[in-house]
Formats: C-alpha cells, sequence, structure tokens
C-alpha cells in the first residue's frame, strides 16, 4: 500500500493510529502503576484526537460529540478515578517486576502481525487506508487483552482492559466513522459503570486476600484431592 | 407496544424505586409485584404479537423467536422472586449478609431482568451489545453479595472473563456495522438487526465471517462454551441461590439467543460463497467439545451448585450444536430445549437452595437422606435431576430425542458420539443424586421453610411439554423455527 495516495488528514490518521499502538506497548511494560495510568491517559487522549480529525474530515457533527465523550471518558475521568484509586490503595509506590519482559514484547509483536493478517480480506474494500488502522485496533485490543494474562496486579489488569476498550473505540471510528450515537453513549455508559464496580473490587479484593495480587486468589479450582 | 414498554421497563423502574426502599420485608414483596406485572405485560405482549405478527418501532423488534424467550424469561423471573423473599430472609437472619446487602440483591435482580428482556426486545445490535454487557455488571456484585474470600475471587474471574469476552463481541459489532455501512445507506439503520436481515445477501463475505468468529468467541463466554466456560461454575457455585437459578435459565439462553441472530446474518452474507456452513459448523464445534467434556467434569465435582452449573454448560453445548446443524427439526429441537432446560434448571436451582439449608453445606459429601428429612426437597431435587437428565415424560426427553432425529438425518456418526455424551452426563448425575437424596439422615437434621411452589409450577409445565405440547405453543415455536431456518416444521 502506498501512503503518498492519502490525503494530509488521512496520513495524519495513520500516524496518530501508530502512536495509539506505541503507547500500547509502553502500557504493557510499564512496571509503576502512576506511570501506567498516565500512558493510560495519553492513549485515551491520542484517541479522541483521532475521531476529532474524523470529524473535520468528514464534517459529521455527532463525531464532534464522541470525541468529546472519548477525551473526557478515556482521557481524564477514568484516569483520574484510577489515579485516585492507587492513592488511596497506597500503591502510588508499588512497582511489579515484569516476568521475561523481551517475551512479553515479542509476543505482543507476533499479534500485531497477526492482527494485519487477520484484517486482510478488508483490503478488497475501497477504503484502502481503513485496513491499517482497523488492524492496528485490533493489535490494541490484543495487546490489552495480552496485558491482562500476563499481570497478576489488579490495577494493572483493569488498565488492560480498559486499553482493550480504547482500541474497539479506535476501530468504530476510523472503521465506520463512529457507531451511531445511542449505541456510543451506551458503551461509554457501561464502561463507566464497570470502572466505579472495579473500584469497589480493588476494596473487596485488598479486603479479602491483603493484596491486590489476584494470582493468591486460588481457591477455586476442581478440587480432587481434598477431603 | 404498550404491552412491549410495560414488559421492558417495569423492571427498570422497579428496581429505581426498591434503591429507596428501607423496609425488608416490603422489599421482597414488592420485588415479586414488580415481576408479576413483568410478566402480565409480556403475556399482553405474546397475545398481541399472536396476532399481529411482528411487532416493530423505536429500535424493538418482537417477533416469534423472542416473544416467547421474553415470555419465560418474565416467568422464570417471576417465580425465582417468590422463591427469593422467604430465601433471602433466611440468608439476612443467618448474617451472611446484611441489609445494605438485601436491599443491593433486590435492585440487581431488577436491573438484571432489564437487561435481560432489553436484550432480548431490541433491535439494535449495538444496544443488544449493551444490554448484555449491562447484564454482567447488574450480576458481578451480588456474586461476591456473600464476602467470603471465595465469593470474591469468583467475582473476579466472571468480571475480568465475561469483560474481555464481550469486548471481543463489541469488536465484532464494529466488523458488522463496517461491512453493513457498504450496503445500508442510512448510518443510522446499520445495526439494525431486521435492516440487516433484509439486505444479508450482499453483506461482504469476507468480513462476515471475521465478524462472527470474534461475535461467537463474545457472546460465547457468556453462553459458557468451552474453553471460556471457566467463570460459570465459579459464579454459580459462590452466588446467592436466586442469582445461579436466574443465571442458568436466563442469562446463558439470552447470549445465545444473541449468537443464533447473529448466525441468521452471516448465513445470508455466506450463502452465495464457496463455504455456506462455516457458522453452523463452528457452532457444532464449540457445542459438542462443551457438551462432552462438561459432561465428563459432572463425575469430579464435590460441590452441589458447581456440579448443576457443569449440567447447565453440557446443555447449552447441546443447544449450541443444535443450532449449528440447523434445518428445520434440529432447529425446533433447540428452541424447545432453551424453553424446557430454563424451567428446569432454574426449578433444581431453587431445591438445591433449600438443600443447602437443610444440610448448611454445598458439600455433596454432607448432603444427605434429603427425602427423609424433608420430603417435598427430596422429591423435588430427584424429579428435577430426573428430568433434566432426559428421561421420559419430561420435556427434556422429547427436544434431545427429536435432536437426535434431526442429527440421524443429517449427520448419523455424531449420533453415536451424542448418545455416548448423554449417558455419561446421566450417570455423573445419578451417582451423586442417590447418596444425596436416599442416603442415611445425619444426627439431628432438621427440615426447613421451603416454598416448592414454583418447583412444582416449573416441573408440571416440564412434564405438560413433555406430554403434550400445547397447540398454540407449538405453532409459536414452529414461526419462530421457519424465522431462523427458512422451513416450517408442522
Amino acid at each position: 500500500m502506498s501512503l503518498d495516495h492519502l490525503t494530509l488528514l488521512q496520513q495524519f490518521m495513520v500516524v496518530l493510529a501508530a502512536v495509539v499502538l506505541f503507547t500500547s506497548f509502553v502500557l504493557l511494560q510499564q512496571s509503576r502503576l502512576v506511570a501506567a495510568v498516565h500512558a493510560f491517559a495519553w492513549q485515551g487522549a491520542l484517541v479522541a484526537m483521532v475521531t476529532a480529525i474524523v470529524a473535520v474530515a468528514g464534517d459529521q457533527l455527532h463525531l464532534f460529540f464522541s470525541a468529546a465523550l472519548t477525551l473526557g471518558l478515556k482521557a481524564l475521568l477514568i484516569p483520574w478515578m484510577l489515579h485516585r484509586l492507587v492513592r488511596r490503595l497506597e500503591l502510588d509506590r508499588h512497582s511489579e517486576t515484569l516476568r521475561h519482559p523481551a517475551l512479553v514484547t515479542m509476543a505482543a509483536l507476533a499479534l500485531v502481525i497477526f492482527s494485519y493478517w487477520a484484517v486482510a480480506p478488508i483490503v478488497q474494500q475501497e477504503l484502502i487506508f481503513t485496513r491499517n488502522i482497523v488492524a492496528v485496533s485490533l493489535a490494541v485490543v490484543l495487546i490489552g487483552l495480552l496485558m491482562m494474562v500476563i499481570r497478576t496486579q489488579a490495577v494493572a489488569q483493569v488498565l488492560g482492559f480498559m486499553s482493550m476498550e480504547n482500541g474497539l473505540f479506535l476501530a468504530a471510528v476510523s472503521a465506520t466513522g463512529g457507531m451511531p450515537l445511542v449505541v456510543e453513549l451506551g458503551v461509554a455508559f457501561d464502561v463507566l459503570v464497570a470502572m466505579v464496580l472495579f473500584g469497589v473490587f480493588f476494596f473487596q479484593i485488598r479486603e479479602s486476600i491483603d493484596s491486590l495480587d489476584v494470582d493468591r486468589m486460588n481457591r477455586l479450582t476442581e478440587r480432587v484431592d481434598e477431603p | 407496544m404498550t404491552a412491549l414498554f410495560v414488559t421492558v421497563f417495569t423492571p427498570l423502574l422497579g428496581g429505581l424505586v426498591l434503591i429507596g426502599v428501607q423496609r425488608l420485608s416490603w422489599a421482597g414483596w414488592i420485588n415479586i409485584l414488580v415481576c408479576s406485572a413483568t410478566f402480565i405485560g409480556a403475556s399482553t405482549l405474546a397475545i398481541a404479537v399472536a396476532r399481529h405478527g411482528v411487532l416493530e418501532g423505536f429500535s424493538f423488534r418482537v417477533d416469534a423467536f423472542n416473544v416467547y424467550l421474553l415470555v419465560l424469561t418474565a416467568f422464570v423471573g417471576m417465580t425465582t422472586s417468590i422463591f427469593s423473599r422467604p430465601y433471602m430472609r433466611y440468608v439476612c437472619d443467618t448474617g451472611k449478609t446484611n441489609e445494605r446487602g438485601m436491599r443491593l440483591y433486590h435492585v440487581m435482580f431488577q436491573l438484571f431482568l432489564f437487561t435481560m428482556l432489553l436484550a432480548l426486545s431490541t433491535d439494535n445490535l449495538g444496544i443488544l451489545w449493551v444490554a448484555i454487557e449491562g447484564a454482567t455488571l447488574a450480576t458481578v456484585l451480588l456474586v461476591s453479595l456473600y464476602r467470603t474470600p471465595e465469593a470474591i475471587e469468583a467475582a473476579w474471574k466472571y468480571f475480568i472473563l465475561c469483560g474481555v469476552g464481550i469486548a471481543l463481541a463489541l469488536f465484532g459489532t464494529v466488523l458488522l456495522y463496517f461491512a453493513a455501512q457498504h450496503v445500508v445507506t442510512e448510518p443510522s439503520a446499520g445495526l439494525s438487526w431486521s435492516t440487516l436481515h433484509g439486505v444479508s445477501t450482499q453483506l461482504q463475505p469476507a468480513i462476515m465471517s471475521l465478524a462472527f468468529v470474534f461475535l461467537l468467541i463474545g457472546y460465547g463466554t457468556k453462553v459458557g462454551l468451552m474453553p471460556m466456560h471457566q467463570w460459570l461454575p465459579d459464579a454459580h457455585s459462590e452466588g446467592p441461590t436466586p442469582m445461579s437459578a436466574v443465571l442458568s435459565g436466563l442469562l446463558l439462553n439470552v447470549a445465545l439467543y444473541a449468537v443464533v441472530r447473529i448466525k441468521m446474518l452471516v448465513d445470508g452474507s455466506l450463502a452465495a460463497s464457496s463455504s455456506p456452513h462455516v457458522a453452523g459448523y463452528l457452532l457444532m464445534g464449540f457445542g459438542l467439545v462443551s457438551f462432552l467434556v462438561a459432561g465428563l467434569f459432572l463425575h469430579r465435582q464435590r460441590d452441589i451448585k458447581r456440579m448443576f452449573s457443569y449440567s447447565s454448560i453440557e446443555h447449552m453445548g447441546l443447544m449450541t450444536f443444535a443450532f449449528g446443524l440447523g434445518g428445520p427439526l434440529a432447529t425446533f429441537s433447540a428452541l424447545l430445549h432453551m424453553l424446557v432446560h430454563s424451567l428446569t434448571k432454574s426449578a433444581i436451582f431453587v431445591t438445591v437452595g433449600h438443600a443447602t439449608h437443610i444440610s448448611g453445606t454445598q458439600a455433596i459429601d454432607h448432603i444427605r437422606g434429603l427425602i427423609r428429612t424433608q420430603p417435598a426437597v427430596g422429591w423435588g431435587l430427584l424429579i428435577g435431576v430426573a428430568a433434566i437428565a432426559g428421561f421420559p415424560p419430561f420435556g427434556v426427553f422429547t427436544s434431545e430425542f427429536l435432536l437426535l432425529t434431526a442429527t440421524m438425518q443429517t449427520q448419523p456418526w455424531f449420533t453415536v458420539v451424542l448418545l455416548l455424551g448423554l449417558a455419561v452426563a446421566f450417570a455423573g448425575l445419578f451417582r451423586h443424586l442417590h447418596p444425596m437424596v436416599y442416603g442415611p439422615m445425619p444426627q439431628g437434621q432438621q427440615p426447613v421453610k421451603a416454598n416448592m411452589l414454583p418447583v412444582m409450577v416449573h416441573l408440571g409445565l416440564v412434564l405438560w411439554l413433555g406430554i403434550a405440547i400445547p397447540g398454540f405453543l407449538a405453532r409459536w415455536l414452529d414461526r419462530a423455527t421457519e424465522l431462523i431456518s427458512g422451513v416450517h416444521l408442522l
């Protein structure tokens, strides 16, 4: 695919999408929670920017609203809530040792390649440059998933979950020019409620196992050996 | 239309009212009242749909397929609320939860029903997603209601796994919308199921099959298909029993409903391509694996609620397989199975709730002599398990028999596998059941105050469906079959 056929705005969008992907890698490797929350906030801001550009390019009014929603929710409100939770749980100085960082990066790279392969069928469509962005957003979703698998700290898992949602927003905006407004509002509402509930759970988990390392929750298995 | 709004929004209203109700004894009755109003609304709606056919408007759509699930959802919600009033009082009295927990329970029960009814009646696939995610959010705090370490672990697992699953489903929905944009001119109609169904043959097959994979994994997590089932036994065993009853009886059905709706679109799109049955084969594969593996898992369970949740996975697998098989007979059997499974399984969970109160534990090894202690509970469990294991003359037998017939017609080799799986599951259930029901009664075991009316009504209905399916219901299911498979049966 040749990039020079794209208009300036489209090129800008591809660059921004690449930066979103980059923040995903940052998030994946960040061992300090506060720094990870900041990286997540930047990712949200970038997604909001992509939305605003699509709105300008396509002159679609409702996308401005959606950009404001993303900015408010993903770049300001949720990071602020997470920041406050991290402070209240006294985790600001918490630093997690990452196991096999090189291996994880390789796995994330493999996921990016897989995403490009998975969205290959879309190349037949007339919107050739959307393939790039859909692939990037799928990669962001999958890297978020990877983060939830490898991290054992509850807050880090939630960051992975929220970054998956960022990937989904990016896909919705870049590939389809935004979902219908009512759906977007519903999704935003669900994400917000989920965040509140995650906050409740952090305290419940800490009360229960005196830590937020969810690997220590291992009471429920298929027990056969017990009397 | 009024009936529809009453049905869908009564639980929302009820949930909001229950936030403000302080008195515990009132809350239980209000809960029953709201659920009954919902059920009356759903029944009126069913009559309207039977008279006028499809009901559409305000991005709702009620046709033969979802109207019977709406009635079923409202009905099981009502009977569970009747059961849960004394049950939750008992739980509260034993100090497992407090008044705040009870209020949370009542509010979330109604909100959960609201999300279920919304997911079933909406025409917009985006709203469907929002509602199914909302169902997770409404139930997750209930799973951790007892605040034991196990309950919190189960709730976290449920939240994370279903959250991830449902996120993948949203990606699938985005892809679906993307495919729709090349066909549907009006952008806001791009997620409307009925619009998409009308133009499904023009949707890009490549994008649609990719979207289907994401949607199947996403909603399949909620159906409890292996290997995404991990949350299900934990959430069922650690949450309060009325929650297990509605999760098994309603949530799994609604998730499967979503998968089938999507499959209808994908089938239309792939009809002209080189592999028209891909979606069906995927469903068959996932369904069969879940069915067989869950049957084996039944044998090694030590917790009674965990055991019955594996039985739910097994039956969901069977239904998924039947929908994947396609054809009018298999589809009819799957629809009937959805109905009888929900009725039977929620009756079983209600009985199990009483049984655990009698013996004070959920460990199968310590539940003994139920029939001697309290015949109603013991017989309820025995008959319920006989029904779910597929004994004639209960309804589960009828639907399984129809499915076997359909399999024999199209994929004869799978009949052997299915029969084997049914036998394994049957043995798994009965080896645990026998000592629980008949075994010697432990010293000092006392009967509890139990309301067995919901169980009797459910099992009575399942028996009725097994002996003679009433004409109006058969025609109803037949119309749904025609909608899904294109051919009617009767």
